[in-house]
């Protein structure tokens, strides 16, 4: 049933990149419990309009969960303290009234911040660019249906490319390690016979560009794992691993 | 003044397009290497056409509002995407496909244009599967294939309910392997301001860069609107929180024909409003219809937790009233269906304006279905529910998980519900065969155009337009404009017209920054978005269009007054760029009802209450209206209608009926 909710918001105000930023403290009341996160921020953002104050930037876009945009590190936690959920599909009756609730950007060296809660993540697609793809251009591909693919593979490679790009792993990582994303990627195409020509290739390349944008090692803690919402399980950086290695090995 | 031809090949339906390709002019790769192409928008359509372009060898450019082209809203697409393949036997054909997209657009499309859809929706699917996008699959390894409304084949191909992540992924993932190979460049949270003419012709664009607020002149030989539809000029749809309208209205204005802006596909299938505070609205996809049952209450004002409602008191309308096609009728009928049961008293929810969208005998059926797979004879009722649940989680998981997260309920216990939401838009930029503009060199494919869904969308005919479009027509038709401009050197942005441009932006911009007003943008995008939902959505009356029309004026002279933008114009500025797109949904709601109102009978999505039949079915007038409505912009408020005459030649036009 519906409730409502006053609480206290501790958010990250950053003007840009060049400048330091600050915690501020918000007061909103009258918060409905089936408002989602970004709509209870939406509230406060047209309040502060109304008061004549800067709103505060955020990225959303789809609100569905979906496009991987939203991206709010909230008390301490990707996408705040659902598992499997983005922060648009949170919704308020998961807080308490009287919470004080604490929000800030991903905090990475890879994902600088431009403004309050919004960040770069435009390492992502680099990473893609290096190697994320089969090299097929339009107009080669033979009928669909005359390379079976056993149904196993193909649902894994499946939920592997659930992979929404939103960079939680990368947050939640105390080495901001982008291993499940890139992973991800490399174990989808992996999986699939299509992949298989370009796999050496890719794994070194996408791992290269991993590396050259700054992400950090993996120390295997799995806290991406818990923290994707999507699920995506950190076999797949076990089986990226295994792909960069043999890829390493047999280089010539 | 610009007429309208649509550029249609002689000689057979099937083969106008065959003979099109053969003959359409060719440039060749050193020329291909020196024409610039912009793309708006990394949608299905943009990112398609981008990747497709750039490995021809032209320069391309590609611009998206968002951070990431993979972020575009065709990311959202559940249920999956047609191809006319006859995989499963069942009898589908080619003509098959093209017969339903035209019978389901209620015989307002164009013919040509949809025939040549339903000729490359196979080559889609290879294409897609290529490049890795992992589709369903049976055990034997082959592709799997669904129902999806207005059809009695399965064509339909999917990834769980995520095909157009899946498709738009592939997609992006051709479109970034080109930006590393340095064929494309790519600029993210920039958003097209305008569009450039020059002697006629598109030659580029003014676009924003959203985070330091610069504006930046760009040329091309061409341009691309790969923009998507307004949805969002009714505030609350299944769109994304940043689709608009603003380049297409923006080419409009520069002279592009804006072409029956009244057709807005109404989903049956979305949750309901939950309150004031709504952002937005989620569609649960229609594949969901394959195997849910929709019902009402028979008891008028029932009061009964769903569960507690006999079967025999349940009256499933849709099954009652078209037997032929039952919950699977198109989309525009069901939704008029679910409005009619609420609006008589029937709805269900504390709002009473919702109605059910029950899993459980699919449940019992897939469970029974598993038991016998599994040699069980005689499975208990907890077995069955148990197992019916797991096929129902692996078809619809991610949509059961949707729901849950924002409704609170448990769909695999109680049945969903659910109510029509805005969720497409068949009208858009006229293009002739081409996919060009009024504006030579100006191009828009995808939702962005009007071409090929006629009054009316099938579901997953969204996905292989935009693909189609991208992938197979647009790689082709250019070369008819660009061969003649390969003696057309790339533009100096320092001319004149580019200038002059640049500046109409900044004007603009400053002028919304310095109306300091006192309300924010929302409350102007609210108030329109009631107003369009009211006398523009599922039901419309001449009296209700026109005053919806002097509202709608009122409400742009209030906004340019009252507005109040916060922050600063070199910055990153969220308030401002809604702002600019609010301003554009104030023009274009303006045009949708006039179009609403010019359009006197009722076909698909644009439902008149003046012309319906004694059952309550739309009634078209063949006779008067058989025509596409172009719009040219002439001024504020003033808009002149140009009809492009449908004939069918191919298919006996009919009264359309899903009984």
């Amino acid at each position: 049933m519906e409730g409502h909710l006053n609480l206290t918001l501790k958010i990250w105000r950053q003007k840009n990149a060049q400048t330091a930023g600050k915690f501020e403290t918000y007061q909103v009341s009258g918060i409905s419990t089936d408002m989602s996160f970004l709509e209870m921020i939406d509230v406060l953002n047209n309040r502060l309009i109304e008061e004549g104050d800067d709103p505060v930037a955020f990225d959303h876009d789809c609100r569905e969960g979906i496009c991987g945009m939203c991206s709010m590190y909230i008390n301490g936690r990707p996408h705040g303290p659902n598992r499997g959920v983005t922060t648009c599909q949170l919704h308020m009756r998961s807080f308490k009234d009287g919470e004080t609730i604490t929000v800030e950007p991903w905090r990475a060296s890879a994902f600088p911040v431009i403004k309050d809660l919004v960040v770069n993540r435009s390492a992502f697609d680099r990473i893609i660019a290096a190697g994320g793809f089969i090299s097929v251009n339009t107009g080669n591909a033979q009928d669909a249906n005359n390379l079976p693919i056993n149904k196993d593979n193909a649902d894994d490679a499946f939920a592997a490319a659930a992979c929404i790009g939103c960079g939680a792993c990368v947050a939640a990582c105390k080495n901001a390690s982008a291993m499940l994303f890139t992973s991800a990627k490399i174990s989808q195409l992996a999986l699939l016979p299509q992949g298989q020509i370009e796999a050496a290739t890719r794994a070194q390349a996408m791992v290269a560009q991993m590396d050259e944008e700054g992400f950090g090692a993996c120390s295997n803690t799995g806290a991406c794992e818990a923290e994707c919402p999507k699920g995506i399980s950190i076999e797949n950086i076990a089986r990226m691993n295994r792909e960069y290695f043999s890829a390493t090995f047999s280089s010539k | 003044m610009t007429k309208i031809d649509a550029k249609i090949p002689d000689g057979n339906l099937a083969e106008k397009w065959t003979k099109f390709k053969s003959s359409v002019p060719l440039v060749n790769p050193s020329n291909k290497r020196n024409l610039e192409i912009i793309v708006i928008g990394s949608g299905l359509a943009g990112a398609s056409a981008a990747a497709s372009l750039a490995e021809l060898g032209y320069k391309v450019k590609v611009f998206c509002f968002q951070d990431s082209p993979r972020r575009a809203h065709s990311i959202a697409a559940q249920g999956g995407i047609n191809a006319a393949k006859n995989y499963q036997n069942d009898g589908d054909s080619v003509y098959r496909l093209f017969y339903d997209t035209i019978k389901g657009g209620d015989y307002r499309s164009r013919e040509a244009n949809v025939h040549r859809l339903a000729e490359v929706s196979g080559s889609i699917i290879d294409q897609c599967v290529a490049q890795g996008v992992p589709f369903a699959r049976e055990y034997g390894g082959l592709l799997s294939n669904r129902s999806f409304g207005g059809t009695q084949v399965q064509r339909t191909f999917y990834a769980a309910g995520q095909t157009g992540q899946q498709l738009l992924l592939g997609a992006y993932s051709a479109l970034q392997r080109q930006v590393g190979m340095g064929n494309v460049k790519l600029y993210t949270r920039h958003e097209m301001q305008d569009v450039v003419i020059i002697d006629g012709k598109a030659r580029g664009i003014i676009a924003r860069d959203s985070v330091s607020g610069a504006l930046e002149r760009h040329f091309g030989h061409a341009v691309l609107l790969c923009t998507g539809g307004y949805g969002n000029v009714f505030y609350l749809s299944t769109n994304a929180m940043g689709s608009n309208v603003t380049a297409a209205w923006k080419a409009h204005k520069k002279g592009a024909f804006f072409a029956n802006p009244c057709y807005t596909q109404i989903h049956p299938t979305c949750i309901p409003v939950s309150g004031d505070h709504q952002s937005k609205l989620t569609l649960m996809s229609e594949s969901l219809r394959n195997d849910g049952r929709i019902w009402v209450p028979k008891k008028e004002n029932d009061t009964r937790k769903a569960n507690e409602i006999p079967e025999d008191e349940r009256d499933y309308y849709l099954e009652r009233r078209y037997p032929a096609f039952g919950n699977l009728v198109p989309r525009d009928i069901a939704s008029r269906a679910a409005k009619e049961r609420c609006d008589a008293g029937f709805g269900v929810g504390s709002s009473k304006m919702a109605v059910y969208l029950d899993y459980a005998a699919a449940i019992i059926r897939y469970g029974q279905g598993e038991a016998n797979k599994h040699n069980m004879h005689s499975p208990t009722d907890e077995e069955i529910q148990s197992m019916g649940k797991a096929v129902v989680k692996e078809k619809y998981g991610n949509l059961f998980d949707m729901y849950k997260q924002i409704t609170g309920e448990d769909p695999y216990a109680v049945p969903m519900r659910i109510y029509p939401a805005v969720h497409y838009t068949m009208g858009g930029l006229w293009v002739d065969y081409n996919l060009m503009t009024t504006v030579p060199g100006l191009y828009a494919l995808g939702e962005a155009n009007f071409s090929d869904h006629g009054a009316n969308r099938l579901g997953a005919s969204a996905l292989m337009q935009g693909l189609a479009d991208g992938y197979f027509v647009i790689p082709y038709t250019i070369g008819a404009y660009l061969a003649a401009e390969i003696r057309t050197p790339s533009m100096s942005t320092d001319s004149e017209d580019f200038v002059k441009a640049e500046k109409a932006v900044r004007d603009r911009l400053e002028t919304l920054m310095n109306i300091k007003g006192s309300k924010p943008v929302d409350y102007f995008h609210k108030r329109l978005g009631k107003i369009m939902w009211d006398e523009c959505g599922m039901a419309r009356s001449e009296k209700g269009l026109k005053a919806s029309i002097k509202e709608i004026q009122a409400l742009q002279k209030e906004f340019w007054s009252d507005v109040k933008i916060p922050g600063e114009i070199d910055n990153l500025n969220p308030e401002l760029e809604k702002a600019g797109r609010v301003a554009d949904f104030l023009e274009l709601g303006e045009l949708m009802c006039i179009d609403a109102l010019d359009r006197d009978e009722s076909c698909g999505g644009h439902f008149r209450l003046e012309y319906q039949t004694e059952d309550g079915e739309a009634l078209r007038d063949d006779n008067k209206y058989a025509y596409v409505a172009a719009w040219e912009y002439e001024k504020q408020s003033s808009f002149k209608l140009h009809k492009e005459e449908l004939k069918y030649e191919n298919i006996k036009i009919a009264q359309r009926s899903y009984k």
